[in-house]
């Protein structure tokens, strides 16, 4: 027929739309894009808003992505979605966030090592006062 | 009659025990369902990925992405240990620990240097036990694993693969191959190796070379598309090692229920026969006792 494509949104945790459609608006980073089928194939950013649908024999859809990939070949259109609000300054400061917390958990390695100590240091010593609790009893 | 007393407190100790490890059976069998969902529901989005990657790596001839150049010399090594934040489930941690740090200690042996970025709460604590060089954490993801909360340990360690810290980064992580079944795997993330990016593709646009129209420009995409590649594939090691946790705590918490109901018999058959033979011990008293007289 070649008036329709395939369509899938996808994101890493789940699949968001996937189905026929006849036309497509989705927000590219540099403005917003209508596809219909046998567009070149093209690959762009978008940004987080809502991609329309339109499927045929159905009324036009609207779903939300916060933001993404758009991979559009001649026939098949594929949406990556992010499911995280992502930014370079985002990410750098979540990954600052994870090397502190391993820092951390480094530099607390001795603590846990005298807690482990201590706490066996605790059984050995009530071990001992139920042995001398028994022996009491049988001196009885 | 001294030791009735003690075997009935024991089968009660024992029997509570056992309504604990059963629901937790119960809970995990729930839960691995739900795990095992999300699994699935993660794979379209890294196949799709992973045919953008692979047709980009083909038709771009200009730029090759740092992830998919092979290093001549392997001197500094990345290492990625998924493992879960609680226990009770089996030997699964373990076996996944023990493949890593025999892999380790061969990589030591060999002069190379290593770093390791731990997912989940046990991985961390062994690592930092046997004063491995921990370099990023993420713990506590609970039930549902959220690739938000991964971005940060995972960006560390790209960086530091594209910083040139690192000349390879491996992964290791339990597979899910069934409920029964979970296996301690090791794989190569980066650089991504060719049988990663082929897979199974339709072989009609595997023969024309064809380029991408790039908007605004390409390198910046093709840099986004690979980290959300690599992103996509340590998501989805911990999607199937979730789903391992809690098929292997059911599997656990299961033979330990069978357990105690085995020396819950044992027990109940012993209370018994003492029981009997202090009946009859007291009988043959009292039908003594009446001889005498």
């Amino acid at each position: 027929m070649g008036t329709i494509f395939h369509l899938d949104i996808v994101s890493a945790e789940e699949s968001i739309y996937s189905g026929p459609a006849e036309f497509m608006v989705a927000p590219a980073l540099m403005g917003e894009v209508g596809i219909y089928p046998h567009h070149t194939p093209m690959l762009t950013r978008i940004r987080s808003g809502m991609v329309r649908i339109k499927a045929p024999l159905k009324d036009e859809e609207s779903v939300y992505v916060s933001g993404g990939m758009l991979e559009v070949q001649p026939d098949i259109v594929t949406i990556l979605a992010d499911t995280a609000i992502r930014g370079e300054d985002l990410d750098e400061a979540k990954a600052l966030e994870a090397k502190k917390r391993a820092e951390e958990a480094m530099k607390n390695k001795t603590s846990e090592i005298e807690y482990a100590r201590a706490q066996a240091e605790l059984m050995e010593a009530a071990a001992q006062l139920t042995a001398i609790q028994k022996l009491r009893k049988r001196g009885h | 009659m001294a030791g009735s007393r003690e075997i009935r407190n024991k089968i009660r100790s024992i029997k509570n025990t056992q309504k604990i490890t059963r629901a937790m059976e119960m809970v995990a069998a729930s839960k691995m369902r739900k795990a095992q969902d999300r699994m699935r529901k993660a794979r379209p989005y890294g196949e799709k990925i992973r045919n953008v990657a692979a047709h980009m790596s083909r038709a771009s001839t200009e730029y090759h992405h740092p992830f998919l150049v092979e290093r001549d010399t392997v001197k500094r090594i990345g290492v990625i240990v998924i493992t879960s934040d609680k226990g009770l489930c089996g030997g699964l941690n373990t076996n996944v620990l023990r493949k890593a740090l025999n892999q380790m200690r061969a990589w030591e042996a060999e002069g190379e240097q290593i770093e390791v970025c731990c997912i989940g709460n046990k991985g961390l604590g062994f690592m930092s036990r046997i004063g491995a060089n921990v370099i990023s954490q993420v713990t506590g993801l609970g039930d549902t694993p959220n690739i938000e909360r991964l971005i940060g340990a995972i960006k560390i360690v790209l960086d530091g693969y594209t910083a040139d810290r690192f000349d390879r980064v491996y992964i290791f992580y339990n597979r899910f191959v069934n409920t029964m079944k979970q296996e301690p795997t090791m794989e190569q993330l980066l650089p991504l190796s060719d049988e990663r990016m082929s897979g199974e593709e339709n072989d009609a646009s595997q023969n024309k070379l064809w380029d991408y129209l790039y908007e605004p420009e390409a390198k910046p995409i093709i840099d986004d598309i690979m980290v959300r590649y690599v992103e996509a594939l340590i998501y989805q090691a911990v999607t199937e090692n979730m789903a391992s946790e809690q098929s292997a705590r059911m599997v656990a918490m299961k033979a330990a229920s069978d357990n105690a109901g085995n020396l819950i018999d044992e027990l109940t058959l012993i209370y018994n026969k003492s029981r009997q033979a202090a009946i009859t011990k007291e009988l043959s008293e009292i039908v003594g006792g009446a001889a005498a007289v």
